[in-house]
């Protein structure tokens, strides 16, 4: 029998709240759940664990714009997302996907065929080093978080974005070498060239319940610890740090 | 060749490692496993925790190690840090209960030491043990490999 799959789908929610959400599932579940976030609020710079916000932000822009800038719990690279970005996240036990071992690059190499499925016939869909990709253009990027007995792996899908919007984020030092020189606009696409948004959403959650039986839940039933009762690693930028970045740039 | 091949194995029983040919990993005859594939090397009541060949092959090149702060309570089994490699933050678990008494502080500006000197260099903490009953609950080396010739095969 497929093991349970809970899904929650959310429209518009703030990215720095699903984060946090995601990280108390990790961390106090035991179940595994899949969300689904069609498009957050505002636009918001969400950075890597490990990242440095002068190196990858230009901090002065992101003052004067008061863009806020995150550090989640997950590795990975910096992004800038908005309304059009969609979320989806697969948080899963590790014995509930037992053929996949619970590594970042075999959890990776399963996600790149989940959407395989989800993009077959459609677009020309690879897993390249570590994004989704159709062509050489980069349309959804990924990051995880892996535990004793369960992981986490979320993307974040450039439906649409606003090109000014990428002018916040500095070219990053370590970049994929599929990349070669190119900036943003040239390496990046929309989604929405490929496929409408809601059918993007109803081919995921198909392609899920091919292995997974997949159970619909209400935010407010989810039955996760409150915010308050959680220390979280996912945190917003204080201003002070965003001011050292610019002490740091000029 | 099986000139060299003696010179790694007598090379390999003088740093008492055992050696396979890959895809298995190298292993310490004297350190103790856990199954989440940290190690911990005890003298006394301190004891030094690293992650394994076999995690650090896995997880890939890692660019950054969040340390736990020195003093602070670690429990066996349990996660005190993490590894950043490709896009993943993965937990490091202790593999016994005590104080974190001093962390390598040399992987702030060198986390690939872990993949290159996992065993060595790359050490992450070290604990002043409250409960050496809980070794017990460990692995030694020869189980340890076994464990990662199961877990291979999946």
């Amino acid at each position: 029998m497929a093991p349970l799959m809970n899904l929650v789908r959310l429209r518009g929610f703030p990215i720095l709240q699903q984060l946090h959400l995601e990280e108390r599932m990790l961390r106090t579940s035991s179940a595994n759940w899949c969300i689904i976030n069609d498009g957050t609020t505002s636009p918001a710079i969400v950075m890597g664990l490990s990242g440095k916000v002068a190196e990858l932000v230009e901090a002065k822009s992101v003052l004067r714009d008061h863009i806020p800038v995150i550090r989640r719990f997950t590795g990975g690279g910096t992004v800038i997302v908005d309304q059009g970005t969609i979320f989806v996240t697969l948080i899963c036990n590790k014995d509930d996907v037992s053929d996949v071992q619970p590594f970042p690059r075999p959890i990776m190499s399963w996600s790149g065929q989940l959407y395989g499925e989800v993009f077959k016939g459609l677009a020309d869909f690879h897993l390249r080093e570590n994004d989704y990709v159709f062509g050489d253009r980069k349309f959804g990027g990924n990051a995880q978080s892996i535990t004793k007995h369960r992981w986490v792996h979320h993307t974040s899908f450039l439906w649409d974005y606003e090109v000014k919007n990428m002018s916040y984020l500095k070219l990053p030092t370590k970049a994929p070498e599929y990349r070669l020189t190119r900036d943003h606009t040239d390496f990046v696409c929309r989604m929405k060239e490929y496929l409408p948004r809601s059918e993007f959403i109803e081919r995921t959650i198909k392609a899920i319940e091919a292995q997974f039986s997949v159970k619909s839940i209400n935010l407010e039933s989810t039955d996760i610890p409150s915010s308050s009762e959680f220390v979280h690693t996912t945190r917003l930028l204080t201003e002070q740090e965003l001011l050292d970045a610019c002490t740091i740039q000029t | 060749m099986a000139c060299r091949q003696l010179w790694a194995s007598r090379a390999a029983s003088y740093l008492r490692l055992s050696l396979f040919n890959r895809p298995f990993s190298s292993v310490v005859k004297d350190l103790k496993y856990c199954d989440s594939h940290e190690w911990v090397k005890v003298d006394g009541k301190s004891a030094t925790v690293g992650i394994t060949d076999h995690a650090q092959d896995h997880l890939g090149d890692v660019v950054y190690v969040e340390l736990p702060e020195v003093g602070k309570s670690v429990t066996q089994g349990e996660s005190f840090g993490a590894v950043e490699s490709v896009k993943a933050t993965s937990d490091i678990n202790s593999p016994v209960s005590g104080k974190v008494v001093e962390v390598n502080e040399e992987l702030n500006s060198s986390p690939g030491l872990v993949n290159s000197s996992p065993y060595k260099d790359g050490w992450i903490i070290k604990v002043e043990v409250s409960d050496s009953g809980e070794l017990n609950n460990l692995m030694d080396s020869e189980q340890y490999s076994k464990f990662c010739e199961e877990d291979s095969k999946h």
